[in-house]
Order: structure tokens, then C-alpha cells, then sequence
């Protein structure tokens, strides 16, 4: 596999959307070559701080209108 | 087929993540709640449908989305622009590759990530136009395979494909331009210097 390729299918790679065999052969290319394994190693990061940053508290008023409200649908026994 | 007694208790731990994503949808905070409400009452009712064994996250998720599409988006419908995709692959790693910093210490790339604030991460992603912000939303934040996100959206795996594509890159265009407009990137290398 060559640069390309990797690069070409980084996403399929993060995702986790690659068999077994295609996953082997990139990270094989990127034990060889350190500027795709540091392309790789960035985008990876960058997912991680995104899903990080993007965590919202919710706030208690909303809680305790649902907890209620699925209270008061609950069905009787 | 489930137990409506035990909705609560497998429900309410995703209300957090829920939520984040209502927010993200909506990006109005009041509406967000309402959504999230809106959902757990029709997740609720709909719980006898849920079959036992079946990703329950994504079933909310689902629910979610088309309470989105079908109430709230409708409420504020408003001409969607689609950027041409002139945005190059790996925008923001390329950019970083050519700050000082980043040429002096490798570390820092990864140093100015963390330093971003969320409310720009956040800006950023709200900022993309709504099919993209979706396929990104489910796929980068919450981690949802592309045929999960397939089946929350109700489209192909290759639109939900394309769409995280595009959305990737104007995202990573985003967070630079958002990040350069609030003086947070440092300064590139000089040429020939």
C-alpha cells in the first residue's frame, strides 16, 4: 500500500469501517512511514476533541420534567 | 418485544448524549429541551416496538432525528448553503503544518487542539449546514457506524458516506476560520525564514 491509498481510505480506517485484512495492510504503511502515521495520529485527535468538546450538561429543570412526565404516562399497575 | 417498566432505567442514561445532540440540531437551547422531552414521551410510547437485543441508543436517536426533522426544523426552515467543496482534504492538518510552532514542535499541533474552546468545537459544527452537521454529529461525536447512521437518517450508506466527506472538511475549515477570528492561532512560518 502506498501513501495514496492510506490516505484515501483514513476515514474507512477511523471509522472502523475496514475488514480485517484492509486495517492489517494500513497499519502496516503506517509503521513504515511516519508522516502518514502522524496524518493519522492528527485526525484521530482531532475526532477526540470534538466528541469531547461537544458534551453538554443538561439541566436539572429538563430532568425533572421528564422523569415527571414518564411518571405520569406510566400506565397503571 | 420490550418492557415498558424498564424504559426509564435503560433510557435515562442517554439523556446527556441526547441532549448534546439536540443542542447541536436545534442550536437553541429552549428548543433542544423540548426535543429531548418531545423524544423520551414518544420513545416511551413507542417502547413496545423496540425489539430486545437491538441498539437501543440508536433507536432514541432515530426517534430523535425525525422529531427534529418533522417539528423543529420545519419551525425555522431556511434556505440551506451548500459550500462548493473547495476545501482540500486535511485542511486543518495542513494549515497547523505550517505555524511555527508546529514546525518547531511536532506536540503542538495536538497541544492547539486541546486548546480550543468548545464553544468554538461547538460553533464550528453548528455552523455546517444540516445534513452534513447530522452525518458528522452522529458519526464523530456519538460514534455511530455508517450503517447506523444509515438507518437513523433513512438514507443510502453512500449518502451517509458523501455526506460525512463533505462535512469533515468543512468542519476542519471551520474550526480554523472560527479559531483565526478569535486570535487563537499563533503565527505561521516565516518564508524563506
Amino acid at each position: 500500500m502506498d501513501c495514496n491509498e492510506a490516505i484515501h481510505r483514513i476515514y474507512f480506517y477511523l471509522d472502523g469501517e475496514l475488514t480485517v485484512f484492509r486495517r492489517e495492510e494500513i497499519r502496516r504503511h503506517l509503521d513504515d512511514c511516519p508522516p502518514c502515521a502522524h496524518g493519522f495520529d492528527f485526525e484521530m485527535e482531532l475526532r477526540q476533541v470534538i466528541a469531547s468538546k461537544c458534551r453538554d450538561e443538561v439541566p436539572d429543570d429538563l430532568k425533572r420534567r421528564i422523569a415527571e412526565q414518564l411518571g405520569l404516562a406510566r400506565p397503571s399497575e | 418485544m420490550a418492557d415498558q417498566a424498564q424504559f426509564a432505567e435503560l433510557a435515562m442514561p442517554y439523556m446527556s448524549a441526547l441532549y448534546s445532540a439536540a443542542l447541536r440540531m436545534t442550536r437553541n437551547p429552549s428548543d433542544a429541551e423540548d426535543l429531548v422531552q418531545e423524544t423520551y414521551l414518544r420513545a416511551y410510547r413507542a417502547f413496545g416496538t423496540f425489539r430486545d437485543g437491538t441498539n437501543l441508543k440508536a433507536w432514541l436517536y432515530k426517534i430523535l432525528t425525525n422529531t427534529f426533522i418533522n417539528s423543529y426544523r420545519a419551525k425555522k426552515r431556511r434556505p440551506e448553503q451548500v459550500d462548493l467543496d473547495d476545501t482540500e482534504d486535511f485542511y486543518l492538518f495542513r494549515r497547523m503544518g505550517g505555524l511555527e510552532a508546529v514546525a518547531a514542535n511536532r506536540s503542538a499541533e495536538t497541544e492547539l487542539l486541546d486548546a480550543m474552546p468548545d464553544d468554538v468545537v461547538k460553533a464550528a459544527l453548528e455552523d455546517l449546514p444540516e445534513q452534513f452537521r447530522m452525518a458528522v454529529l452522529l458519526a464523530d461525536v456519538e460514534g455511530f457506524s455508517y450503517k447506523e447512521i444509515a438507518d437513523i437518517m433513512d438514507v443510502p450508506i453512500g449518502t451517509v458516506m458523501s455526506r460525512l466527506h463533505r462535512g469533515r472538511k468543512q468542519l476542519q475549515k471551520r474550526l480554523w476560520d472560527f479559531a483565526e477570528e478569535r486570535g487563537l492561532v499563533p503565527k505561521p512560518v516565516q518564508a524563506g525564514g
